[in-house]
């Protein structure tokens, strides 16, 4: 039962955090229609802009304006790249954030170096928070939640109860008409597209130092995050909370089920030896596969549901 | 015009020489990743081992005055690329090429070489593997042409494994290694070497995990913590290798891990704090080993790098060079061939200790060390971790000095010899 | 009888191909140009099967290596039971047994993959290659785990005394394949399923609407464009000799996704221009400076910015400007803007290495560039290399519009020339 508790914090802690990173990119495609390939890229760039911050001010400092600067970079980009790429088409924007992603690792390599830089959470907030039935649960990782909570709550409000944020809803779905009333539509696209980095930036703020700042960051958190945006459904938020949960748990509870396909067998009589074919199958436990699981529940639901948890488009 | 003639004769005599005297030197080509998210690893080897080469040179060189260099090739970390390299390398005529960041890479190589031996007698090529630890390479791939310097998989499970029996402490243990075949043998290593050493020791836990995939290993660690595990062993490097670490101490779990790659090469840095006084690793070498013989030459080195803060880790390259060039000289040669028939069976007296390159498989047998990474003498840990590990606050520190035959696994090896 | 005028120019184009395939290792001799010219014609069936899905079918794939690579697999596992002589299998046919091999898992992955086109099939070809990279390195008894299965290409059967341990020889098999896979590629797009491709690319409802089955005509595509691939990996297979979870990788994905795109994917031979170019810059351009990853990124956005026909593109452009016989018009612009390019690039490049050296710290600063030797640490090498850098772009703005203005007259000639026609 302690096990079971302990493991739901594990995932749910988990689930948010990838929430932080993927509603800057549901965002930015539910209104460009742009899946931004280099989302995770601006994670790293977060990160090393916190590290470089904080080693010199502090972490509150970088907390604040990391993801400015992160924001700021991404409405450039908007600007002078991708709006220009825009009158190709979204085969070409993607392939444009593509080739964005390579250039900004091999700019990371040559500023911070190849190595993991010694990025640290605050002394205030390492240590413990409570325990729970002697595992403890680390306070960084309750300030996590609380950060990927407001971070919903927030943009949630933003998008409903603000001017800018009706404008931007209505943009979403009738950009020409918006833009007949006299609102200046492409200069709401480039604060969408820098918004959403930002939001990636504040993630990589708050993820470096739970886990490894180094340049191969962007590599281990990105087909991650593509695959809760198409579980929960392109272009949707509540979608990509849902499936971020869903993911984070799921991953979670795998790692501590060690179940495999010769478990079954032998219930129903047969054991299965290293001489059974495909035994190397058989034996897989769930637990090895469970980092894995994410990329096979992303292909079944683009099989049976290819709209996604909650959908509004499949671009 | 004589002033000219002179100056030319003097000109080309001078080309001629400096020709001469660089084809004279005896290459050594380094193949490892220098570009892409590997570089780090393959620039640290190529520093080092350029060090090692300028300091053999210093004393003199090999046979009487001829220079040793060893020359970068970028294989981007791929074992097919490294396939392109070789044959540049074989294309500038270099006889002998030394790789380790990778077993993948290793294996891949090691088929280059021996079918161009095959396929070239005479211009045969000799692979000194300065790191590559899959067993396979002193086992059934053991090849006349390949010499490794560095304890296998197996090699370094046995002497741990020798140690942790004497340790009544250890009752439960748990595994758990990248899922990949390096993982894998350093798993199968654990469970047969400990079982038949301490039949009483559990092992409550067996896990795999995709290799550079997990980001958050908090799962991973609720599970140990469950299994009521007093130590785990461990084969994880790199990212894997500080996550899980980070993770740990995150929970609150307290168990000793025994590590193969946790102290150097960035991962102290990594882990921080979260290592102190848990985090063990086995290895040739580390820089608070008392007697050091080889102290200057590490703080040379750190002096030299000082802006970059690199440590000097590859003691078993030192040796390697050291060997080599013994070898050349007692061969009189620098022909591969008979180099190798020097380096066969060579007994050193090595900097840490007598060494041996075992005649049957070409494996060297050095002792090793068991270190643990503690909190610097400076911040207030044991007296003996005076040179912190990269600046992070943490240093290694000698648990026990593990001699080359508590190492000296059985080999399958039944080599074709030329 | 029917009289079928011979096409002079496609028996012209093909034949000129085949003679370049036949003629290049004696021109550029050498061990290396010898191994980069047989990667890049691996590399040419390898672009040319991507396209047929990108450029013909309109289905961006991040995961096409999966099928390069599982053939690849196959291909070993059939050469080394021929080589232990299970099966007389002579090498020259392995590619068959790869590109079958393909064609298996392009069957089996294709059906559900190619429900859905655009931004949807790029996402489940995505999770698809993470799922097979995450399998190879978990069974390592077939796989071989991360350092993969060797294998000896002269020790199966050798017809004719042909045991391909020479590197000509292997060389010779890939640019048989090639060509024969070229032709056989084209061939296709020539067919009711190639055009029906571009339909369902260009317009599926429309297609659907005529009566095919757009899931079934992508389906078919992928089937066949996974066959070449698995050509592809075979020959990758017979000339590295070796097969390891590189082949899966997404490296290797994104690599044939660069080349298709760098050379123009909307043309048939846009990839082949491409392949070329990126085994250059992977293979050659690497032995030169470490920053070939950072150029080869530049090269690809502005690629995407300024060009995203690809090189392709660029060259087609010209051809009815050459019918027309204006393109000498354009020759003095063209080359003002490619001298201005030619600047820029020297600046850039200038910047790049100095910044690349710095960050070495093993290495002095002390550079030789151009032909001209300078220390990365002055201000002055800096300075120079950014006022050319900023004169090139200058010029290359000016240069491009002296273009601009000619090709806008020159296009204004056309369109009046297709009215009168008209």
């Amino acid at each position: 039962m302690e096990f079971f508790l302990v493991q739901l914090l594990n995932g749910i802690s988990y689930g948010l955090l990838l929430f932080m990173l993927t509603s800057g990119l549901t965002l930015v495609f539910s209104l460009m229609g742009v899946l931004n390939f280099a989302h995770a890229s601006f994670y790293m760039i977060g990160a090393y802009f916190a590290y470089q911050i904080s080693a010199k001010i502090g972490f509150w400092a970088g907390l604040a304006f990391a993801p400015l600067a992160v924001g700021a970079i991404g409405m450039l980009i908007e600007r002078w790249g991708l709006r220009q790429v825009h009158k190709h088409g979204h085969v070409a924007e993607l392939l444009f954030t593509f080739g964005l992603a390579y250039l900004i690792e091999e700019v990371v390599h040559l500023v911070w170096g190849r190595n993991a830089v010694p990025y640290r959470v605050p002394a205030e907030l390492d240590g413990p928070l409570f325990s729970i039935v002697g595992s403890q649960y680390p306070t960084y990782r309750g300030f996590m939640m609380l950060v990927a909570v407001a971070m919903l709550v927030s943009i949630w409000l933003v998008l409903t109860r603000t001017r800018v944020g009706l404008i931007i809803t209505a943009a979403l779905t009738h950009s020409q008409t918006v833009e007949a009333l006299g609102h200046n539509v492409p200069r709401v696209f480039m604060m969408v597209f820098g918004g959403g980095l930002a939001l990636a930036g504040l993630a990589g703020v708050i993820g470096g130092n739970a886990f490894i700042t180094d340049p191969g960051m962007a590599a281990a958190v990105g087909p991650i995050i593509f695959v809760i945006v198409v579980v929960g459904g392109m272009g949707s938020l509540a979608g990509a909370f849902y499936a971020s949960l869903l993911i984070g748990c799921l991953v979670t509870f795998a790692i501590g089920l060690d179940w495999s396909f010769a478990d079954l067998w032998a219930r129903i009589g047969i054991t299965v030896t290293s001489a059974t074919p495909l035994a190397a199958l058989w034996q897989i436990k769930l637990s090895q596969a469970a980092p894995v699981l994410p990329y096979l529940l992303m292909v079944l639901m683009l099989i049976f549901r290819p709209k996604g948890l909650m959908g509004t488009r499949e671009g | 015009m004589r002033k000219f003639a002179y100056t030319l004769g003097l000109g080309v005599s001078a080309a001629l020489i400096s020709f001469g005297a660089s084809a004279q030197n005896v290459k050594i080509a380094l193949i490892e990743p220098y570009s892409g998210p590997m570089a780090n690893v393959g620039d640290q080897f190529l520093k080092e081992f350029q060090f090692a080469v300028e300091k053999i040179n210093a004393k003199g060189g090999v046979l009487g005055g001829r220079k040793l260099e060893v020359v970068g090739f970028d294989n981007k970390m791929s074992p097919q690329e490294s396939l392109n390299q070789f044959k540049r390398v074989v294309d500038q005529d270099i006889r002998y090429i030394t790789q380790g960041g990778s077993s993948a890479v290793a294996g891949a190589l090691l088929e280059a070489v021996n079918r161009h031996n095959e396929r070239n007698p005479g211009k045969e090529i000799l692979f000194l593997n300065h790191s590559a630890v899959d067993p396979a390479f002193t086992n059934e791939k053991c090849s006349f042409w390949h010499f490794r310097f560095d304890a296998n998989v197996d090699m370094k499970m046995e002497s741990l494994t020798t140690w942790m029996a004497k340790n009544k402490n250890i009752k439960k243990v748990y595994l758990i290694n990248q899922d990949y075949s390096f993982g894998h043998a350093v798993k199968k290593a654990a469970r047969e070497m400990l079982a038949n050493k301490r039949p009483d020791v559990q092992f409550v836990g067996d896990e795999l995990h995709p290799v550079a995939r997990v980001t958050d290993f908090s799962p991973y660690v609720a599970k140990i913590k469950q299994s009521g595990a007093d130590s785990v062993i461990t084969g994880n490097w790199g990212n894997d290798m500080s996550l899980l670490i980070k993770a740990a101490k995150d929970a609150g779990l307290s168990v000793d891990w025994y590590t193969y790659y946790a102290g150097g090469l960035g991962t102290p840095t990594a882990m921080g704090d979260a290592a102190a006084g848990k985090v063990k690793s086995i290895a040739e070498y580390h820089v608070n080993v008392t007697p050091n013989k080889v102290a200057k030459h590490d703080a040379e080195f750190r002096k030299k790098y000082e802006k970059e803060k690199l440590d000097w880790y590859f003691m078993r390259a030192k040796l390697m060079f050291d060997m080599f060039a013994e070898a050349i000289n007692k061969a009189k040669s620098a022909d591969p061939k008979a180099v190798a028939l020097a380096l066969e069976g060579m007994k050193f007296e090595g900097d840490m200790g007598e060494v041996e390159m075992r005649k049957q498989d070409h494996q060297v047998i050095q002792p090793l060390f068991l270190m643990t990474l503690h909190k610097s003498a400076a911040k207030g840990g044991p007296k003996e971790g005076k040179i912190e590990a990269e600046g992070s606050g943490l240093a290694n520190v000698t648990d026990a000095r593990l001699e080359g035959y508590t190492s000296a696994t059985p080999t399958s090896c039944n080599m074709k010899r030329p | 009888m029917r009289y079928e005028p011979l096409n002079v120019g496609r028996w012209v184009l093909w034949g000129a191909t085949a003679l370049v395939f036949i003629v290049a290792p004696f021109v550029f001799r050498g061990g290396f140009a010898l191994t980069l010219m047989t990667q890049m014609g691996i590399m040419i069936i390898f672009a040319l099967s991507y396209n047929m899905l990108l450029g013909q079918g309109g289905m961006l794939s991040f995961g096409h290596a999966v099928y390069s690579g599982l053939g690849a697999y196959i291909a070993v596992h059939a050469l080394n039971l021929a080589g232990k002589g299970a099966f007389p299998l002579p090498v020259a046919l392995l590619p068959l047994v790869g590109g079958l091999a393909g064609l298996f898992f392009g069957v089996i992955f294709g059906y559900v993959t190619t429900k859905k086109a655009g931004v949807t099939f790029a996402m489940i070809t995505l999770g698809l290659l993470e799922l097979v990279f995450a399998c190879v390195l978990m069974f390592p008894g077939f796989f071989g785990g991360e350092g993969g299965i060797t294998t000896n290409r002269t020790a199966a059967p050798a017809p004719f005394g042909v045991n391909f341990g020479a590197p000509l020889q292997v060389y010779f098999l890939v640019a048989v394949w090639c060509f024969a896979s070229m032709a056989a590629m084209f061939a296709l797009t020539q067919t009711p399923l190639g055009r029906m491709a571009n339909a369902v690319r260009d317009n599926p409802e429309r297609a659907e609407f005529v009566g095919y089955n757009t899931q079934y005509v992508r389906f078919i595509q992928l089937m066949l464009s996974a066959f070449f691939a698995g050509v592809s990996g075979a020959l990758s297979c017979v000339n590295f000799e070796i097969v390891s979870a590189e082949n899966v990788s997404a490296v290797r994905s994104g690599g044939v996704l660069l080349a298709a795109f760098i050379g123009g994917f909307p043309f048939f031979f846009g990839p082949i221009i491409g392949a070329i170019v990126f085994v250059f810059f992977a293979a050659a351009l690497s032995g030169f400076t470490k920053a070939w990853l950072l150029y080869l990124g530049l090269f690809f956005v502005g690629m995407v910015l300024y060009a995203p026909g690809g090189i392709a593109s660029l060259v087609l452009m010209q051809f009815p400007v050459l019918r027309i016989g204006r393109f000498r018009e354009l020759a003095w612009p063209y080359t003002g803007a490619g001298a201005a390019a030619l600047v820029a690039i020297a600046g850039l490049v200038g910047i790049v290495e100095m910044v690349y050296r710095l960050s070495d710290t093993s290495l002095s600063s002390q550079m030789t560039l151009f032909g001209i030797d300078f220390d990365a640490k002055n201000t002055l090498p800096w300075i120079g290399f950014a006022v050319t850098l900023a004169a090139g772009i200058g010029l290359l703005r000016m240069a491009w519009r002296a273009v601009s203005a000619r090709w806008n007259a020159i296009q204004h000639d056309l369109l009046a020339r297709q009215k009168a026609a008209a």
